[in-house]
């Protein structure tokens, strides 16, 4: 099935629908096709292929809404499928604001390419697959033949997908995305650390060579050894590039219209107020070519727009989905975001290290939470102790503590290296006076 | 193939006729999934057509439904169905992998060359004729969730919005779901084990949003298991308002512990989170098979005082995590990871139990069809000890009393290991003074084994609907501890 006979099941099973007492409904169709390969000890471990169809229903009767999915695409199948749905909404209760998105939020033209198909991705074969996982893990050996273990992997996706609502959107998406990856683990003292580098795009001559990512993933290996926890204290945090995206999604959930109609938000009554400091400006852009998590339209069918969520410190957008948009009387703006970018500073991260007197330099992070109803978060985290602007040794088995709301206000530096292999581009970023926990 | 089993089950009166689906037999799995003995079989030469020495097949097809209560009124339904099987060819200890959503003998035997491609060689195993494998039930229930009508759910949620705003006027928001899962599984190995279960699953959650003093706070109280309608009469209801309300108010009179290094007791329940954390998953034999864990040159060796015995058990009834069978078609049982403070054994899956020319112990499990089975937990619990919780508080000066938890943790290698304490005490002069919130602890997993200086009498299983993660596969697990002294461990707080 391609996306033509997609668009064309997907507009049939919306009217059946609608015949069989829907008020309206939204029908998306998608298909996944990946594979995966992981080499350990230079033979495949695992070869995993897959191909998942999904069909997705939203029934709206009378303001009664239901959602509902299967991976049963066949007609007659479905038949049976949509008038139970539909059947099963008029027990639910009515809600004024259940209604698909007004049309004038569904975007005019989708006709842009956004760069997010690889036509390269048909020619890769189960040959290269192997060849350019075997070569990663042949070259971490080599660099390290005192290690304990090493694989390497790599992935290639393609999904295609369709989008009908009932009162007068259609529109469809394709992408290809890749990945490269190789984790390590040596041993150090009675522990055995490991070290992963990972990196993904939509474009197959995109994604680094094997030498580096054999490179990295064993830097970010041999950097924990000797790893021990430390006083704990304030301390200067310096957040790497690859794990700041981390905290901002959890600065998005209180952001969304859901919590903030739930009262479940510190960020409620928020709105055009500071809630960080000059150096806080995120911004959502759908629209970036071929971003990783670029689009026409989100998942409800709202037309993507690059928005600025941030700006110097002050709130300027929530996320914003249709049903809550309407409870809350606010206009949908799309309550998930995409491509995350921000306002990038004029330093790297070595040159923001050397700059540092006394500071922790975090890694990784190991669990913990946050509490998006009061802001409080509690992380666990590894990295290295900075001091006098040198790297002194390596940390881990620790907290980092406190509340968003002072956090993002003791933000004194954005880097100028966004991380390239995710939809967050984030940059190194630096905090003053965060409470570590350790000894 | 059994049409009608691919509808959503919200309206399950329209299923009139049919058998319970408790009472199926072997044939009925077969008719369900439209395939044949002969079928299968064909489906297995053909996965092993190019040298693998191991095929299975997991047949799935499950139906979940939810519903969900926010502003007053339950006003979403949501269902899902998914239907497929997976084929798995080993090779040694390499796995080909491949899945079909397609249940038709061209479809299968394209899926099974694929996962045959992990084998390149002349040798053939051969093939045994499949026998039925009889299994135990550890889902002891009455009312299959497709007989339950999503008119007989609605109530539930209703009833339980109005307990909890009727018990504190503090209260301005409450949401209420409410989920059942049912999974029809068909198995079947070139070993000649073929078999079927039937699994079902519930979960309430409720969570509340309460203002007092300009402040607000939230919090929420679940429960899940294999369980079936009669789960949630008005006792459990009540039970599960009261907590996610009590939960909710003592926050607003919560302080932030000090940072740094302190003695930690945790309550019983729950607090099985270190369990699943600081050992469990680390005994994953997959992670020791490659070398990569902190246990994997521990086994014989004392981790802990004699008085701490661990368990992971597949077979405590009606818990979310009990199997009737692994996912790949093992006995489950009781399976003693240390045993009066000796390390005992890993958690194997099949790969793993060959590896180290052991008996599986029955913790091969998946996500879905569309998965491979990996070494995973089912329900751990640390067995009681000799102390009581009273004793236990009362030796603490300064620490913290950590009762319920979100979600945790685990760096394989190093042994690093964290979870989330919602809610908890400070221990004061041992004595539990004022509460605390929102804490992350960390430690080390061998260190914190060790550590354990006092274990109560007073084992408790979680109800909570925990999900555990791993290579992107979410299976269900659950959890249990009796009251546990840890001398030190890193808290995360406030520096003076």
């Amino acid at each position: 099935m391609d996306n033509k006979e997609r668009m064309e099941l997907a507009q049939w099973a919306s009217d059946f629908a609608i015949k069989k007492g829907a008020s309206q409904a939204a029908v998306a169709i998608s298909r996944s096709r990946s594979v995966q390969v992981e080499v350990r000890e230079q033979r495949l471990e695992t070869i995993r292929e897959s191909t998942e169809n999904n069909l997705s229903l939203q029934i709206y009767r009378d303001n009664k809404y239901s959602g509902h999915s299967t991976n049963n695409l066949n007609k007659g199948q479905l038949e049976k499928f949509i008038s139970e749905a539909v059947d099963a909404t008029a027990y639910l209760s009515p809600d004024p604001d259940r209604e698909l998105p007004d049309p004038s939020l569904y975007p005019a033209d989708t006709s842009a390419d956004l760069g997010l198909y690889d036509p390269a991705h048909a020619g890769v074969s189960p040959e290269f697959r192997v060849e350019t996982a075997m070569q990663t893990e042949q070259l971490l050996r080599q660099s390290y033949p005192e290690l304990l273990s090493a694989t390497a992997r790599f992935s290639d996706n393609a999904v295609e997908s369709v989008r009908v609502h009932s009162n007068g959107f259609s529109g469809e998406q394709r992408g290809t995305f890749f990945s490269t990856s190789a984790s390590l683990s040596v041993l150090d003292g009675t522990g055995r650390p490991s070290g992963s580098f990972f990196a993904g795009g939509r474009f197959l001559s995109k994604l680094p060579n094997s030498d580096e990512v054999a490179r990295k993933a064993l830097e970010e290996t041999l950097k924990q050894l000797g790893a021990e926890k430390i006083a704990s204290g304030r301390y200067t945090m310096i957040l790497e590039n690859s794990i700041a995206s981390s905290l901002l999604w959890r600065m998005f959930q209180p952001m969304s219209a859901r919590n903030i109609q739930q009262k479940n938000s510190f960020l409620d009554g928020m709105l055009n107020q500071a809630i960080g400091s000059e150096h806080l400006t995120i911004i959502d852009d759908p629209t970036l070519l071929g971003g990783m998590a670029s689009r026409h339209f989100d998942g409800e069918g709202i037309a993507a727009r690059r928005r600025v969520l941030i700006d110097k410190g002050v709130l300027k957008s929530y996320l914003i989905d249709n049903y809550y948009g309407r409870k809350l009387g606010m206009t949908p703006n799309g309550g998930s975001t995409s491509n995350i970018l921000m306002a990038y500073g004029n330093r790297n991260a070595q040159q923001i290290m050397e700059g540092t007197r006394k500071g922790i330099l975090v890694t990784s992070f190991n669990g913990g939470n946050a509490n998006s109803t009061t802001g409080d978060f509690s992380f666990g985290i590894s990295g290295q102790l900075v001091e006098n602007g040198k790297i002194v040794k390596a940390v881990n088995e620790m907290n980092i503590s406190g509340n968003f709301k002072n956090l993002w206000n003791q933000l004194i530096e954005t880097g100028n290296d966004p991380y390239p292999y995710s939809s967050a581009q984030t940059p190194t970023l630096a905090f003053r006076d965060v409470d570590f926990s350790g000894l | 193939m059994a049409g009608t089993m691919l509808l959503p089950s919200m309206l399950s009166g329209c299923m009139s006729g049919a058998a319970s689906p408790l009472g199926y037999r072997l044939n009925d799995y077969l008719n369900h999934f439209g395939v044949t003995t002969r079928m299968i079989m064909d489906v297995i030469v053909e996965g092993l057509s190019r040298g693998g020495d191991y095929c299975d097949l997991y047949f799935q097809h499950s139906i979940s439904n939810s519903i969900a209560l926010e502003d007053n009124s339950v006003n979403r339904a949501f269902s899902n169905v998914s239907f497929g099987v997976g084929i798995r060819v080993l090779n040694g200890d390499q796995t080909g992998y491949s899945y079909t959503e397609d249940i038709t003998p061209q479809a299968m035997k394209s899926a099974a060359r694929t996962a045959a491609n992990i084998a390149n060689s002349s040798a053939r195993v051969r093939v045994m004729s499949l026998a039925e494998k009889q299994l135990p039930n550890y889902y002891r229930i009455n009312t299959p969730w497709e007989e339950v009508s999503i008119n007989d759910k609605i109530p539930f949620l209703q009833y339980m919005n109005d307990k909890v705003f009727s018990l504190n006027p503090s209260i301005v928001k409450t949401n209420v779901s409410f989920s059942d899962q049912t999974s029809y599984i068909l198995f079947a190995n070139s070993e000649g084990i073929i078999a079927c279960d039937y699994q079902p699953m519930s979960m309430i959650n409720t969570s509340c949003v309460a203002e007092k003093n300009g402040m607000r706070e939230q919090n929420g109280y679940g429960s899940s298991g294999r369980n079936d309608v009669s789960f949630f009469d008005q006792a459990n209801l009540d039970r599960i308002a009261k907590e996610a309300v009590e939960s909710t108010m003592i926050l607003f009179d919560a302080v932030a512990p000090r940072a740094g290094e302190m003695p930690v007791v945790l309550g019983a329940g729950s607090s099985g989170i270190l369990l699943h954390e600081a050992i469990g998953h680390g005994m994953e034999a997959d992670f020791n098979r490659r070398n990569e864990s902190i246990f994997s040159d521990k086994i014989g060796k004392k981790v802990a005082e004699p008085f701490v015995t661990i368990v992971d058990d597949g077979t405590t009834p009606n818990n979310r995590g009990a199997i009737n069978m692994d996912d790949e078609g093992n006995d489950v049982k009781q399976t003693l990871m240390v045993e009066n403070g000796i390390l005992t054994s890993y958690l194997h899956d099949r790969i793993s139990a060959r590896h180290y020319g052991v008996e599986p112990t029955g913790n091969g499990r998946r996500e879905s069809f569309r998965h491979m089975p990996l070494p995973r937990m089912r329900n751990t619990y640390m067995l009681n000890g000799p102390h009581k919780k009273e004793e236990i508080i009362e030796s603490v000066q300064y620490g913290i009393y950590a009762e319920s938890f979100t979600n945790g943790q685990v760096r394989i290698g190093p042994g690093d290991f964290t979870f989330y304490v919602k809610q908890g005490y400070l221990i004061e002069n041992g004595r539990l003074t004022r509460p605390i919130k929102d804490v992350n602890i960390i430690g080390n997993g061998p260190r914190v084994l060790g550590d354990i200086v006092m274990v109560a009498d007073d084992m408790e299983m979680s109800e909570g609907g925990w999900t555990c993660g791993k290579a992107g596969q979410g299976v269900p697990a659950s959890m249990g501890q009796p009251t546990v002294k840890v001398s030190k461990i890193t808290v995360g707080g406030v520096n003076a």
